[in-house]
């Protein structure tokens, strides 16, 4: 029986592992900071809106400082000159913090093979779930989202994963 | 009508300067050609290009200069827009600009090393930015202008004299609409002094198309005001199909026209759903972005894609209007009308908003022009200039409709001359379906449009044909051309160098918002902050077409 079970009487008592509850608890508030850039933001703004409504997943409590938000969504192209705006946003969230990359450009610098694009993100921030696309669909986005739910309700992520590593402005 | 001259550089700023005393004192841009490795050996390696229009808005100039050394005498004190497009010239080519008080790079970060646009610079050098530039000696030069500080003997700048906060608005912000950075000066809640900061999305459009094919380009293109792509594959296409010398089949153009006005109504619609979130609006934005998820619909059955549809080819278009076009056109334009209606009648009369929109970042018609504001942030100052009505094409003299003008030029003007336009196009599409004709939507010559699939499968030219134009690309003739039509923000242009081969030996695009951003900061200063916000998404800035 999982925490989320409806129907369960009121004054029911569960025991769970705290590591369950804690998942269960995150799953549904994760909030976004979006880092939009470009084309990709669009159809953020479209995820946003009624008809895909992100809310209906509980993640739409998009905020705009890196210091309240838990899931970082980098939506559209990152070039050269935004790199260290986007690794100062990363590094001031705080723990535990994923990041979903959407879109082409942000996943490996899409079809801009040239001087002033960075040829995707994870050359500068640890990513936790690609989406491909330019742009991807909202439904892609919102999948993307369930699988990080999914992920963090049973607390895959181990808050180590990203201890080794190290982008082109670390320690520069 | 366009007129290409050349002119020794030595007589250059003065030539300019009376062909502005003759009445062409709207600059549209100013770039640069690297002849390093074109076809044949020009006077000198590099030549400076400006393009300027009539206030006739009809005739063009476009003036050439080769450089034996690469520098130029600046044209900031004719024109105020060429701040910004001169430094652009520096930041790609290197070429320096006498007299500009504030050469430094406008697109790539300020560790950059070269300039990008030369040939010699290869397309895909990276290189890592470290840095983050403080902007405050340009924010002391500008608090010198006002008086706030001054300068020492020693060239350093005094204390300030009045008690300053200095803020960084941007470059991630939510109401910077992408990454612009607005590093301000306040004096409580006024702002002092601005200094704007773009480039962050600078993604090397114009050095991708130098090794793209013609109709690879159209993608590229697709991004730059990605708010309504068709209308810059138009522009671009438009553009391509000049240089050829074809003309498409009526109905061509029609599908065309009709495109370009629902990319309009469909631009319009998110920049004043973002604006009127800015304002604290929030219904708004479900009233104004919901229609719009409609005309993606459509666009997706059309072209298969939501937002970047790459719908257009050199010489028409990939597919026809599908079978239920009509009905989804109906169906959008009658979501459209409803959103439109549904926000007027929260806004039109209300208090807050106007309040907060009238006589806020005003820009004169005269001032306007000199900085080579266009589309309808031009119009909201009161200048009638649309080139559907003063150069057109595609059959726009044959449909009824206004021009949509402002009286002061302050955000209300700009906000409602879109909320007008979405009313104007509307009826354009009207006409066009009325009188749509039949006929092919492709130009006839082999040499310009894919053949088709069936001939491709079964005839051997069939196969030539299609392997040719795909790998050699649409073969254009030699020459440089200008080609610009009225897209959503404005004129979008292209200034293309063919060498003759299926691939532009240079592309420069005459971007609406980049000269809209180089006004931007005049036209905050001596407002309040909260006013800022509201005349940047007045403005309707798209970071792709900006940055490029
Ligand atoms: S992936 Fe495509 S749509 Fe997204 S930002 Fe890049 S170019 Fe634009």
């Amino acid at each position: 029986m999982g925490l989320a079970e409806p129907g369960l009487p009121l004054d029911t008592a569960i025991v769970t592992k705290l590591e369950e509850a804690i998942g269960w608890a995150r799953e549904s508030s994760l909030w976004p900071m979006i880092f939009g850039t470009a084309c990709c933001a669009i159809e953020f703004m479209s995820v946003a809106a009624s008809k895909y409504d992100i809310s209906r997943f509980g993640a739409e409590v998009v905020r705009f400082s890196p210091r309240q938000a838990d899931l970082l969504i980098v939506a559209g192209t990152v070039t050269y000159k935004q790199g260290p705006i986007l690794k100062q946003i990363y590094d001031q969230m705080s723990e535990p913090k994923w990041v979903i990359s959407m879109g082409a450009c942000a996943s490996s610098g899409g079809f801009y093979d040239n001087y002033s694009t960075m040829q995707g993100i994870d050359k500068i921030i640890p990513v936790d779930l690609y989406v491909g696309g330019c742009p991807p669909r909202p439904e892609a986005l919102l999948d993307a989202l369930l699988t990080l739910q999914a992920d963090v309700k049973t607390n895959k992520y181990n808050p180590d994963r990203h201890k080794d590593f190290k982008g082109l402005l670390d320690n520069v | 009508m366009s007129n290409y001259i050349t002119i020794a550089i030595e007589n250059l700023h003065v030539f300019i300067e009376e062909k502005f005393a003759e009445g062409f004192s709207y600059l549209l841009d100013i770039t640069a050609i690297d002849y390093s490795e074109y076809i044949e050996a020009q006077e000198e390696e590099f030549a400076i290009v400006y393009i300027i229009r009539h206030k006739d808005f009809k005739q063009i100039l476009v003036i050439k200069s080769y450089l034996a050394a690469l520098e130029v005498q600046s044209i900031t004190d004719i024109f105020s827009g060429a701040d910004w497009l001169e430094r652009e010239v520096y930041d790609q080519y290197g070429i320096k600009f006498k007299g500009h008080k504030n050469l430094r790079r406008v697109l790539n970060h300020c560790a950059f090393v070269g300039h990008p646009l030369r040939k010699s610079y290869p397309i895909t050098k990276g290189q890592l930015s470290l840095c983050v530039d403080d902007l405050q000696d340009e924010m002391n030069n500008r608090l010198l202008g006002k008086s706030v500080v001054c300068k020492l003997e020693d060239g350093s700048f005094s204390d300030c004299s009045k008690d300053l906060m200095f803020l960084n608005l941007g470059p991630s912000h939510p109401a910077s609409h992408g990454t612009i950075r607005t590093y301000l000066a306040l004096d409580g809640e006024t702002i002092e002094a601005a200094v704007i900061e773009i480039g962050y999305l600078h993604r090397g459009f114009e050095k991708s198309c130098e090794n793209h094919t013609y109709n690879q380009i159209i993608p590229y293109t697709d991004r730059l005001n990605y708010c309504s792509a068709i209308s810059n594959n138009i522009a671009f296409a438009k553009t391509v199909e000049d240089m050829l010398g074809v003309t498409l089949h009526p109905r061509g153009q029609a599908i065309r026209v009709l495109l370009l006005e629902l990319s309009r109504i469909e631009d319009h619609l998110v920049c004043l759903a973002a604006i009127l979130v800015d304002m604290g609006a929030m219904t708004n934005y479900w009233y104004m972005y919901n229609p719009r998820e409609t005309i993606y619909e459509l666009l997706s059955k059309l072209t298969g894609a939501r937002l970047t549809n790459s719908y257009m080819r050199i010489g028409g278009m990939t597919n026809d209007l599908h079978e239920e076009f009509e009905s989804d056109l109906n169906n959008a334009l009658l979501k459209v009308k409803e959103g439109v209606d549904e926000t007027l009648s929260l806004i039109k009369h209300n208090r807050i908003f106007h309040d907060r929109t009238q006589n806020i970042g005003i820009i004169t018609p005269k001032d306007a022009i000199n900085a080579s504001l266009t589309g309808p942030n031009l119009r909201a100052s009161g200048v009638a200039y649309d080139m559907r009505k003063d150069s057109p094409y595609y059959g726009y003299e044959n449909y009824e409709f206004d021009v949509a003008v402002g009286s002061v030029g302050d955000v209300y003007d700009r906000i409602m001359v879109r909320f007008e336009e979405i009313k104007q196009s509307t009826s354009i599409i009207n006409q066009v379906m009325k009188t749509m004709p039949e006929g092919e939507i492709n130009v006839k010559d082999a040499s310009i449009v894919l053949p088709n699939k069936e001939a491709v499968y079964t005839t051997i030219e069939g196969v030539m044909n299609q392997f040719k134009l795909t790998y050699e690309g649409v073969k254009v003739p030699a020459g440089e051309y200008y080609g610009s039509i009225e897209a959503t923000n404005g004129e979008l242009g292209f200034f293309i160098v063919s060498d003759g081969s299926g691939t532009p030996y240079k592309v420069k695009v005459k971007a609406p918002s980049f000269t809209a951003i180089s006004a931007y900061a005049d036209m905050i200063e001596g407002f309040q902050l909260a006013d800022a916000v509201l005349t940047l998404g007045s403005l309707n800035i798209i970071a792709g077409e900006m940055d490029r």
